[in-house]
C-alpha cells in the first residue's frame, strides 16, 4: 500500500506504525503522528497503518 | 470713542458667549472695514465720521500696527514648534502611557482589529525572554523589538563569528568577536529605542534558571543544543510559563507552544531523552539554509505577538513542521503524556 511518510509517497508492508518505524530504519527516540494526530510510544505496535495513512516521523531537532 | 466702545462690547460679549477668539477676531475685522468703509465714501464732516473719530489715515494705520503684531506672533509660535520637534524624543520608561511617537510607531498594529491600543498596552507591558541569540534569535529578537515588547531578555554566552552571519541577521561584520548578546541588544535599541533589552552574556543553567524564569511572562527557546533545550522546558514548566520552542537543522523547522500549565504538554511529553549522538546534528556539522531560521524565527515572534494579545489561535499543543526545500508546512496535533517526568508532578494531567 502507498502511505505518505513525512510528506513524501512510500511503499510499505508494514502493518502497525511500530513496523514501520522498525523499516524505516528509526531509532525508538522520535516522536509520532499519524493523520495529524500524535501517537505515545506505548500505542505504537497496536496502531494500525492503512491505505493513504498520512504518518510524520519527528526527531527532536537542536539547532537554534 | 463710539467704535472703541462698540469694539469693547463685541469683545466682551463674544468672550461671554463663549465664542471662539478667531469670530471675537474676525467681528473686530468687520468693524475696522466698516470704519475705513465709512471714512472712504462718506463726505468729510459727517455726525457718524465725527462718531468714529480720528481719520482714515489713523484707521490705516492700526490695522497695519494689528496685523504686524499678530504676524509677529504667529512666526514666533511656529519657530517655537519647529525648535521643539528636532530636539531628540526622550525614551519613556517601559509603562505607562504611550508617546505620540510610540502611537505613530505602532500605527499599523493599532489598526489590527485583533490588536488594537489595548493589545499594544499588553505588548508594551509584556517580558519575554529569549534563550539563544543565534539564527532563530536574531529574527525572533529583532520582531520583538520592532513590535514594542517592552522588556526583552535574551541569554547566550557565545560571540559573534564570521560563520554565524550567513543566517544570524542581529549580528553584523562590524561586530564579530562581540558577546552576541551585547550585539543583539545593539541591533535592537537602534531598531527600537522604547524598549528595554536585557542582555545576560552567559549560559544558562539550572542554578540560575528559577529566578530568571519568574522575571518573565513568556519564553522563547532558539537555543543550539539539547542540555540547554531540556533545561529550558523544565524550568518553564517548574515556573508555568508558556514557552515557544523553535528547532531547525539543514531544510526543515519545529515549531511548538509548550504550557501544561493550561493542559498543553510540554515538550519533554512529545521528545522525553536526547537523541543519540549524531541523530540529530548539530547546525556546524549538517548545514543549514541561510533564510531558514528567518522563517522558524519570526515565526516564533508571530507566536509570541499572538499569545500576548491574546489574538487568534495559539500554537498551544500543536507541533508545526517547515520543511523548506519541499515548501510544505504540516501541523500535528500533540497530547501530554502521562507519566512525563518533567510535566507529570508539576501540573498533573486532567
Ligand atoms: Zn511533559
Amino acid at each position: 500500500m502507498t502511505i505518505t511518510l513525512n510528506g513524501a509517497p512510500l511503499q510499505t508492508g508494514a502493518t502497525t506504525l511500530a513496523d514501520l518505524l522498525h523499516e524505516a530504519g528509526f531509532g525508538p527516540k522520535v516522536a509520532t503522528a499519524r493523520n495529524g494526530a500524535f501517537v505515545p510510544a506505548g500505542l505504537r505496535a497496536s496502531t494500525p497503518i492503512t491505505e493513504g495513512d498520512r504518518i510524520e516521523v519527528l526527531a527532536p531537532m537542536q539547532g537554534g | 470713542m463710539t467704535v472703541l466702545l462698540a469694539a469693547l462690547a463685541l469683545v466682551a460679549l463674544g468672550y461671554v458667549a463663549g465664542l471662539p477668539r478667531r469670530l471675537i477676531g474676525l467681528m473686530l475685522v468687520m468693524l475696522w472695514l466698516a470704519v475705513v468703509l465709512a471714512h472712504l465714501v462718506l463726505p468729510e464732516g459727517t455726525g457718524l465720521l465725527r462718531a468714529t473719530g480720528g481719520n482714515l489715515r489713523g484707521w490705516l494705520a492700526l490695522g497695519v500696527v494689528v496685523v504686524v503684531v499678530l504676524g509677529y506672533r504667529a512666526g514666533v509660535s511656529r519657530l517655537r514648534k519647529g525648535a521643539l520637534a528636532s530636539v531628540a524624543t526622550p525614551v519613556p520608561p517601559a509603562s505607562g502611557p504611550f508617546s505620540d511617537t510610540e502611537l505613530d510607531r505602532y500605527a499599523r498594529h493599532i489598526v489590527l482589529r485583533e490588536v488594537g491600543g489595548a493589545g499594544q498596552r499588553r505588548l508594551k507591558g509584556a517580558r519575554v525572554l529569549v534563550v539563544g541569540a543565534g539564527g532563530l534569535g536574531s529574527p525572533a529578537l529583532l520582531y520583538l523589538a520592532a513590535a514594542g515588547v517592552g522588556t526583552i531578555g535574551v541569554i547566550d554566552d557565545d560571540t559573534v563569528s564570521n560563520s554565524n552571519l550567513q543566517r544570524q541577521v542581529i549580528h553584523s561584520d562590524a561586530r564579530i568577536g562581540m558577546p552576541k548578546v551585547f550585539s543583539a541588544q545593539a541591533a535592537m535599541t537602534a531598531l527600537n529605542p522604547f524598549v528595554t533589552v536585557r542582555p545576560y552574556n552567559r549560559r544558562l543553567t539550572a542554578d540560575e534558571a528559577p529566578a530568571l524564569f519568574a522575571d518573565y511572562d513568556l519564553i522563547l527557546d532558539g537555543s543550539d543544543n539539547f542540555p540547554t533545550r531540556l533545561l529550558v522546558n523544565a524550568a518553564a514548566v517548574a515556573a508555568g510559563k508558556p514557552l515557544i520552542s523553535g528547532a531547525i537543522a539543514q531544510w526543515e523547522g519545529q515549531l511548538g507552544l509548550f504550557d501544561p500549565a493550561s493542559g498543553a504538554p510540554c515538550y519533554a511529553c512529545i521528545f522525553p531523552e536526547a537523541p543519540a549522538e549524531g541523530l540529530a546534528p548539530a547546525c556546524a556539522e549538517a548545514g543549514v539554509m541561510g533564510a531558514l531560521p528567518g522563517v522558524v524565527g519570526a515565526m516564533m515572534a508571530a507566536e509570541a505577538i499572538k499569545e500576548i494579545t491574546g489574538a487568534g489561535q495559539s500554537l498551544r499543543g500543536r507541533l508545526l513542521i517547515y520543511d523548506a526545500l519541499w515548501r510544505e508546512n504540516r501541523t500535528v496535533g500533540l497530547k501530554r503524556r502521562a507519566g512525563c517526568a518533567v510535566c507529570g508532578g508539576v501540573h498533573p494531567a486532567g
